[in-house]
């Protein structure tokens, strides 16, 4: 199992998300200006600040090269974990459903927060039960969850809802609690949470290794058996 | 070619930084003040115009949180000397 993880000028978590993946797997780097995957199973699209953010975060990121390598293995099928700048790399792409607005606070927040696993039956959750609460932190400016009401309701019944920030927790106004949503087909993940920052128990927390270690299993039964 | 675009946050989405704007005027004196957003300005040098749309579309809007209105002018010029006929009483 080879996880690969993007680097764009200004990412800042790419190294933790390096080193939170080799802890279940092999995990190489990725870089933003080549064609070229190398080969991984699963794609991660690490948190930052990616080409500045200027205009919207992730407008520009989604036009690197490597993103047509990204959106052409997500579109076969292939694992792809977007987290915060990440997520809203992959929702301006169109591979995620929704956009992420400046937190209604108008602050950067950062803390430890709550979410609630609603969904395991895709690739980013089976290694949790349904309404586990994960302790994860966040850390960010613009992680409100917005799509329309319409749109909304289609997610909650397709079961594309994978985490919701638990009563109380929801740090930045996401519209019904949305902490983390996937595509369609649930092989495109993005949340704005950092479970490569709850891996190691100096940290507090080690439950985001469980996303790791879904993701692996679900490539060992799958793709690689 | 000239052009203005302007980027708004769509209708009935919150707006926390309007709203900021918004409660802040009170303070300093300006009643009566309300609906107030807060969006974005591209000024941009085009040949082709009429690739605009898809301009905004692609990557200077997001469509499914903003709306965009755009502004063409023949020059910079009377970009701003229009902005100053919208603002009668400006000093400069």
């Amino acid at each position: 199992m080879k996880f690969g993880v993007v680097r764009f000028p200004g990412s800042c978590d790419d190294i933790d998300a390096l080193q939170a993946a080799a802890r279940v797997g092999d995990a190489v780097l990725l870089w933003h200006a080549d064609h070229d995957l190398q080969g991984v199973d699963a794609v991660i699209v690490p948190g930052g600040f990616s080409y500045g953010d200027y205009l919207r975060p992730g407008a520009i990121a989604r036009f690197a090269p490597v993103m047509a390598e990204v959106e052409e293995f997500g579109r076969e099928g292939g694992l792809v974990l977007g987290i915060c700048n990440g997520f809203q790399v992959l929702c301006e792409a169109g591979l995620l459903p929704g956009a992420l607005l400046p937190n209604v606070s108008l602050k950067f927040v950062f803390r430890q927060v709550e979410v609630e696993v609603v969904s395991t039956t895709g690739p980013f959750t089976g290694a949790c039960g349904v309404a586990d609460r994960l302790s994860i932190p966040v850390k960010h400016t613009t992680g409100r969850y917005y799509a329309p009401e319409a749109e909304l309701d289609r997610l909650e019944a397709a079961g594309q809802v994978l985490l919701r920030y638990a009563p109380g927790h929801n740090p930045n106004g996401s519209l019904r609690d949305v902490a983390g949503v996937c595509n369609e087909r649930g092989n495109v993940f993005g949340l704005m949470p950092h479970p490569e920052h709850a891996v190691d128990p100096l940290g507090g927390s080690t439950d985001g290794l469980r996303i790791f270690e879904s993701m692996r299993a679900h490539v060992e039964q799958h793709v690689l058996a | 070619m000239r052009a203005r675009v302007l980027v708004r946050p769509k209708a009935g989405i919150l707006d926390p930084q309007g709203q900021a704007v918004e409660r802040a005027l009170p303070a300093l004196g300006f009643d009566g003040v309300r609906n107030v957003h807060v969006g974005r300005l591209i000024e941009l040098d085009v040949d082709d115009p009429g690739r605009l749309p898809e301009m905004c579309e692609r990557l200077l809007t997001n469509p499914l949180i903003e709306d965009y209105e755009i502004v063409e002018s023949a020059s910079a010029d009377s970009i701003g000397s229009s902005a100053g006929a919208e603002l009668p009483g400006v000093s400069r």
